[in-house]
């Protein structure tokens, strides 16, 4: 039990070396309950009083006090002047052990406030630091900016100054041509000066005149004329004349220059026209429509032409040309829309979709170029069987090479006869076409015709109908001729047939 | 090509007849005439005093010899050798002397240009023209030569005067709003008429031939102005070469122009380079090709840079043009394309080009001994056996 209290006195011990005001320790040791005005009951009882003597002395001696203790025989007495010297040197330590601390915790506070005043000034700094960083960035902004004007202040003095010499040297070159001038002006001035000294000191003087043995005829043979205010006159009108076969003639090649235009524009339109109407047709016509609804269009841009040149004619040319160019832009227009149409729609046909009828055009398209296609080989077959039959025919007697000659002759034969029956085929094809077209053209010319005629007979039965006599014989001739007419007739005629 | 033998000639009087049959040349105060086939002198005139200038008439039948110094005109017929014509200008002196276009009068410009003096050789009349102009070009006839064409100056102010050549009737007479007319030329249709300025500005009036103004065409302010004016045979276009190394051409409806022709001295155009070295040497040089530049002397009045010779060929297809800061060069133009077509590039200053009157065939000479012919086919040069320069050339 003494090393425990050993123990708890050397815990003691330590914990009471430390200031308790010493709240920033990092003692973990936890301290005793210490106080230190109140006699400690705890450490010092009946019991163990020479314990606690002893302990304090030893305490005492550790700390440089003398000893509370001498020793009379072997016993230890307690010498009460030295321990109450020692207490009163303890006071005193302690005394001023708290006057170091307060010194100390005076220190700290003003440490720490200090400390306190170094981190507002810090931050205050750092304010200070960061206010000037911005205007160091905005100075060094505004430099850039007073730089890029100087450069460019520069750049403009500089053409400025190129300017300056430029003009500069042409003010020199023009001073040297003036000098020049002026030079040239003076020596003349002193020449004549001289020529007029020497004329006015010179006696002679030489006259001017032409010596000629006979006069000689003019170049055209013809006579002059006297200066007359006809011949005046005359040479006006031939001036004026001259001028105005020169504008004539310009006129003239502006015209047919202007008409070749606008041939070709018309046929472009026509062109754009004719490229337009096919593709806008259903799929359900039939190759009738075509030539048809084409002359059709025919006879409408026809008509157009008509209006043009009725156009040229009465409205002012501009406004005539205005009309055709914007026909032909429009014409462009519809032309370009259709393409994009068409290039959507192929694009369409490509993904499988959408069911036009364009896209039956396109079927139609599609199978011609198979025909041909199928014509076309059926063709090459035909010459191959052809050069095989001939090569055949012609094998044994001959060389290779003039075998091959040979074949390469009738094969160039054939290919020609080949080519001009296409050729023929092809004329008569287009003939074909334009009988076609005629046909229609004069089945409406007849069709006009006959209601001409119509109109005729309807007046001529009208005009023997009221010359009509009671006479059967004309009543004969009138019902032949009627039923002459019923026969050729395939309209019904609303004039009656009055029984007579 | 065959070359003749070689004939005296002094002061490059050597002149072929209008009518190509004949050829007169002059020797000293002599004049001799010759047939241009067989060479064989047909006639022989002696003249009072050294030729100082030759020219045929226009029907071939009479040549002028006009002797500055004093004041002399003697004229020649060719038909009648024995017919004699001299022309004394007295005292008021004679500084030159042309034919009219019909062949029977005579012009003298007496010295210090004081007036113009107009002889008739099938009557007794006398004609006297005041004040002419003494500029670079001052006075030209039309085409057709019925017209007339001279540059006045009266009391600081320029005129330009329309004179009919059948009696030297005065038809126009109007002041042109230039500092100082230079020069005036007919266009080939003999309807406008072209008058510029000095080159101190650049100006090109464009008058009618009943004297009203059509077009004014100024290209810059300041510099150096026009230095050389051309018009192309069908008078479509008008070419004006200036100082500023440029040939503008304006075209005849509008009489605006057209188009630039720069001669830049960096050539990066393929087709365009057939350099005279090519024909030494069989190689095409590599592009860019750099055309030689000379650096005139920048105090001297009237500077040797510009365009200083331009010419239409007769098919109106091409136009020769030479700079005078690439001396060497001669530039030939497409008028369809509005393009360099070729840089003829010489080993000396080219002296002189004229094109060939019925074939676009362009001949230049430099002052040796060789000719050169270009056309759109290609070039050609050849060795013309004399000595002494070449400095000038005429097509028949």
């Amino acid at each position: 039990m003494p090393e425990s209290s050993f123990e708890d006195i050397n815990n003691i011990y330590v914990s009471s070396t430390m200031p308790p005001s010493r709240q920033y320790s990092q003692s973990t040791i936890p301290l005793l309950p210490f106080r230190h005005y109140i006699g400690n009951t705890e450490f010092c009882t009946e019991n163990n009083t020479s314990e606690c003597m002893l302990y304090i002395s030893q305490e005492l001696l550790a700390l440089g006090f003398p000893s509370i203790f001498f020793d009379l025989n072997g016993l230890r007495e307690l010498d009460v002047i030295s321990a109450l010297n020692s207490m009163y040197g303890l006071l005193q330590m302690h005394r001023r052990a708290v006057g170091m601390l307060a010194e100390l915790e005076v220190e700290q506070l003003r440490v720490s406030s200090d400390l306190h005043c170094q981190q507002l000034t810090n931050s205050k700094l750092k304010d200070q630091l960061e206010l000037s960083k911005k205007e160091n960035l905005r100075l060094c902004e505004r430099e850039r900016q007073l730089e890029a004007n100087t450069k460019a202040l520069h750049h403009c003095l500089k053409n400025e100054k190129e300017e300056v010499q430029k003009l500069q040297n042409v003010i020199a070159s023009r001073a040297s041509q003036y000098n020049h001038n002026l030079k040239r002006k003076e020596r003349e001035f002193g020449k004549l000066k001289e020529r007029l000294n020497q004329l006015l000191t010179d006696k002679k003087d030489k006259k001017q005149g032409m010596d000629v043995l006979n006069y000689v005829g003019r170049s055209d043979g013809k006579r002059s004329q006297w200066k007359t205010g006809k011949t005046d006159s005359r040479h006006e009108s031939d001036m004026y004349k001259a001028l105005l076969n020169e504008f004539d003639k310009h006129q003239r090649e502006l015209m047919i220059e202007n008409a070749e235009l606008k041939k070709v524009l018309q046929q472009i339109k026509q062109e754009m026209v004719g490229i337009l109407s096919p593709k806008r047709q259903s799929g359900e016509t039939q190759k009738e429509e075509k030539p048809k609804e084409f002359t059709d269009q025919q006879i409408a841009s026809d008509e157009e032409e008509e209006n043009s040149f009725k156009g040229t004619s009465e409205m002012s040319c501009e406004h005539a040309r205005e009309q055709l160019s914007n026909s032909i832009r429009q014409q462009w227009r519809k032309l370009k829309d259709h393409m994009a149409n068409l290039d959507n729609k192929a694009s369409l046909v490509h993904l499988g979709q959408g069911i036009n009828e364009e896209m039956i055009s396109k079927e139609v398209h599609q199978e011609e170029m198979e025909r041909l296609k199928l014509e076309i080989q059926q063709c090459k077959d035909f010459i191959h069987t052809q050069q095989q039959l001939l090569q055949q025919q012609l094998s044994t007697p001959w060389d290779e090479e003039t075998a091959a000659v040979l074949t390469d002759c009738y094969m160039l034969e054939e290919k020609e006869r080949l080519k001009e029956e296409w050729k023929t085929f092809e004329e008569q094809k287009k003939n074909f076409e334009m009988e076609r077209r005629t046909f229609t053209e004069a089945a409406i010319r007849l069709g006009h015709e006959r209601k001409m005629f119509e109109e005729d007979r309807a007046t001529w039965l009208k005009h023997q109908f009221l010359n009509m006599t009671f006479t059967d014989q004309m009543n004969l001739k009138t019902q032949n001729t009627l039923s002459e007419y019923a026969v050729q007739e395939q309209k019904h005629i609303s004039s009656p047939k009055t029984p007579l | 090509m065959n070359f003749s033998e070689v004939f005296k000639q002094s002061n490059q009087l050597c002149k072929v007849s209008p009518d190509g049959k004949y050829l007169a040349t002059c020797v000293q105060y002599r004049l001799v005439v010759r047939d241009v086939n067989t060479l064989q002198i047909l006639q022989l005139y002696t003249c009072l005093d050294q030729v100082a200038s030759m020219e045929w008439s226009s029907d071939s039948l009479f040549i002028l010899c006009a002797m500055y110094k004093r004041g002399l005109v003697q004229v020649w017929s060719l038909e009648q050798p024995d017919w004699h014509c001299k022309i004394d200008e007295g005292s008021i002196g004679l500084v030159s002397s042309r034919w009219s276009p019909d062949g029977r009068h005579i012009l003298n410009t007496t010295e210090f240009h004081l007036r113009v003096t107009v002889w008739s050789l099938c009557n007794k009349s006398v004609s006297y023209i005041k004040y002419p102009k003494a500029c670079q070009k001052g006075m030209d006839f039309s085409a057709d030569g019925r017209y007339m064409a001279l540059a006045e100056r009266r009391d600081c102010k320029d005129y330009i005067s329309v004179f009919v050549c059948d009696d030297w009737h005065l038809l126009r007479h109007f002041e042109t709003d230039t500092q100082d007319l230079a020069g005036v030329e007919w266009s080939p249709n003999g309807c406008v008429l072209a008058a510029w300025d000095s080159c101190l500005e650049y100006k090109m009036l464009l008058y009618s031939l009943d004297g009203r103004l059509l077009s004014t065409y100024s290209a810059y302010e300041w510099s150096l102005g026009i230095k050389s004016v051309a018009w192309s045979p069908s008078s479509q276009f008008l070419a004006i070469g200036s100082y500023d190394e440029k040939v503008r051409i304006l075209n005849h409806i509008t009489w605006k122009k057209l188009t630039e022709f720069e001669h830049h001295p960096t050539i990066t155009n393929s087709k365009a380079v057939a350099s005279h070295r090519c024909l030494v040497s069989d190689e095409i040089p590599p592009l860019p090709v750099q055309v030689p530049v000379v650096k005139p002397d920048p105090d001297r009045a009237n500077p040797k840079i510009g365009i200083s010779a331009i010419a239409f060929s007769v098919d109106n297809r091409y136009l020769a043009t030479k700079n005078d800061c690439m001396p060497q060069s001669v530039w030939v133009w497409d008028m369809q394309r509005l393009g360099p077509t070729a840089v003829l590039e010489q080993t000396a200053p080219v002296r002189f080009f004229a094109w060939d009157p019925r074939r676009p065939r362009l001949a230049l000479c430099t002052g040796n001994t060789k000719l050169y012919l270009w056309s759109p086919a290609g070039c050609v040069s050849v060795k013309v056996p004399v000595e002494g320069k070449r400095q000038h050339l005429a097509y028949s």
